[in-house]
């Protein structure tokens, strides 16, 4: 079963290739890792499969529906997520709110209104929190957190509603977490470990491996060993279009992607 | 285990203001209290942009125009249809912001275009239209605008200029601060903010943003339209420059100047700009003057203070404050609290 597909993507700016007949396929309970240097297309092919841009050829299609023109809200309600290069919080709010504003996002305004969630997601915030090593800084402001900190909590937000499976997945064994995993989901992280620490970047693949349980994850990485790690498929873009796909293993003895890595960075 | 921090500044200092409002017709002159009146009035209007601008982050020119729309239409239904029941023309002028902001709202969020400065722009466009429509509309007055010869009565209280009337419109005021209050306070609040901070991130969360947007631009212009229609029946006169950019300028101007973002800065801004107005123009030197110096006021409060003069007093965390849920002092609450956690969440 494919979770998402990506058939021949095009993406021009102006007389520019951004993506050049790129596809690629995602199945669930996967990390798939993409990489390639700068300019290559990494970043517009994540912005094409989270709707914030729109391919000029080709389709996107997620769980069997074409979502090639739907907009980000309508993906999201899909079960696409994304969390972008830039860390893209509320600063001015506190990390418990941030999350609370993320689990709240299928609700009607006027539900929102009477705040009628807002005591029943509290233990389950507070469990999310206890899970991405934020409990201590519930109520600090986003402005006053560590940059590994802020990713963390970017990497909580877009996949808040997979926490009661995040317990389930502790406790119980993979089939019943995949079994409780309804709804599909996708995780669209870019860069996630960009700015952090080696310390920091242990922990984030270790919740990584805990959110892989519930749904597929699509990363874009500089770093070559955090990827090599924790990736079970990686595909290698390079001007555009695409150089090369395998397992870690079979990347790394590519000597296509040799020549390119050691010509390009 | 860490709790939400508390703060107590704010209901000081809504407590303070409310106070000095409330003594101040028993120990000033009648000349005030008929001068704080119209203030009061202005203070819901400046809240109705704060709401807009300080909350959500959509720069609304508009608040004037809505602020005219209440007072014209209170004064045609009195003058034109010979209505004098308070509660009607309440409503009246409250569904008209309702009605016009709904309408130019659809254009405005749901729009193809959807970026801030097209919002401001479009919306002082529309002061400016209204304020020339109204001009040359001989059916509503033209120039010379809608004198309104008849007294509304509410609960056997005639309203005219005086006392009465001031601890009326006080009392509206503390109501429709209570009703923002809430709105800004509730999880629609929570969403307000993220809309100020970060629209993009909340869309791709999956909120559809332009709803909530929509609502309180609409809300906000409730409170506008019946701020002017309030206006209208003390001022017992409407006219083409109660619709225009003027108002809305000001309503910019005295939530800026107080503290955009609360709720209380608004009203404080509103009473500093119009009691220094009503001294400073008594000043035989200054009258030509005042607004030079209003306007030196305000550069020196957005370069020195962008929070306002509330800022001074109320800290940054406490002015955006927070959403969650929060374990109650009191015993009677606590238990509730306590079985409700026991039961655990019900999604």
């Amino acid at each position: 079963m494919t979770l998402l597909e990506a058939n021949g993507v095009y993406k021009y700016f102006g007389s520019l290739y951004a993506l050049r007949d790129v596809s690629l396929e995602v199945e669930p309970n996967r990390i798939f890792g993409l990489i390639g240097p700068n300019g290559s297309g990494k970043t517009t092919l994540m912005k094409v499969i989270s709707g914030a841009h729109y391919p000029d050829k080709g389709t996107v299609r997620f769980n069997g529906t074409d979502i090639t023109r739907l907009s980000p809200h309508q993906r999201s309600r899909l079960g696409v997520s994304i969390k972008f290069q830039i860390t893209a919080v509320f600063e001015e709010l506190c990390v418990y709110d941030n999350l609370l504003i993320a689990k709240q996002a299928n609700q009607s305004s006027w539900k929102l209104l009477w705040s009628k969630s807002k005591r029943l997601l509290h233990d389950e915030i507070l469990n999310v929190l206890e899970q991405f090593h934020l409990r201590e800084r519930a109520y600090d402001r986003v402005s006053d957190l560590s940059h590994g900190e802020q990713q963390w909590l970017e990497i909580s937000m877009a996949t808040h509603d997979l926490i009661e499976n995040l317990k389930f997945s502790q406790q119980q064994s993979l089939e019943m977490s995949m079994v409780t995993a309804l709804k599909p989901r996708l995780l669209l992280l870019d860069e996630p470990t960009a700015g952090m620490s080696r310390e920091e970047r242990k922990t984030t693949g270790e919740i990584l491996q805990l959110v892989k349980r519930s749904c597929a994850i699509v990363i874009v990485e500089h770093d070559l060993d955090f990827i090599k790690d924790i990736c079970d498929q990686i595909t290698v873009l390079n001007n555009g279009e695409v150089l090369d796909e395998g397992t870690p293993a079979q990347i790394e003895s590519s000597e296509k992607v040799i020549e390119v890595y050691a010509s390009r960075v | 285990m860490k709790t939400v921090p508390r703060y107590h500044i704010t209901p000081i200092l809504e407590v303070v203001v409310l106070a000095m409002l409330l003594i101040t017709p028993l120990l000033a002159s009648r000349f005030i209290t008929i001068s704080l009146t119209p203030i009061l009035i202005l203070a819901m209007l400046a809240i109705s942009f704060d709401l807009c601008w300080g909350y959500t982050g959509i720069l609304s020119f508009g608040q004037g125009f809505f602020f005219g729309i209440g007072g014209y239409t209170v004064a045609l239904l009195i003058n034109k249809a010979q209505l004098l029941n308070f509660y009607a023309l309440s409503a009246a002028a409250i569904l008209s912001g309702i009605i016009i902001a709904g309408l130019f709202g659809v254009f405005l969020f749901f729009g193809s275009t959807r970026q801030g400065i097209f919002i401001a722009l479009s919306t002082l466009a529309l002061s400016y239209l209204g304020e020339r429509l109204f001009n040359g509309w001989f059916w509503v007055g033209a120039a010379n605008g809608q004198n309104i010869w008849e007294v509304v009565s509410v609960m056997g209280i005639e309203l005219n200029p005086g006392i009465s009337f001031y601890y009326f419109i006080l009392f509206l005021l503390a109501v429709t601060y209570l009703l923002c209050r809430f709105v800004v306070k509730s999880q629609l609040g929570l969403v307000l903010s993220g809309v100020r901070q970060n629209e993009e991130r909340l869309d791709f969360l999956g909120y559809r943003i332009q709803v909530p947007k929509f609502l309180i631009f609409v809300f906000a212009a409730a409170i506008a339209g019946f701020a002017g229609g309030l206006y209208s029946l003390h001022e017992a006169f409407v006219g083409p420059t109660y619709i225009g950019w003027v108002f809305s300028t000001f309503a910019a101007l005295y939530c800026i100047f107080g503290g955009s973002g609360t709720l209380i800065g608004p009203i404080i801004g509103t009473l500093a700009i119009e009691l220094g107005r009503l001294y400073l123009t008594d000043i035989e030197e200054i009258r030509a003057y005042w607004q030079i110096v209003l306007g030196l006021l305000m550069i020196g409060v957005i370069v020195f203070r962008p929070t306002g003069i509330v800022g001074f007093i109320i800290s940054e965390k406490e002015r955006i404050g927070y959403f969650g849920y929060k374990v109650s002092k009191w015993r009677f609450r606590k238990k509730w609290a306590q079985k409700a956690s026991m039961e655990g969440p019900k999604i």
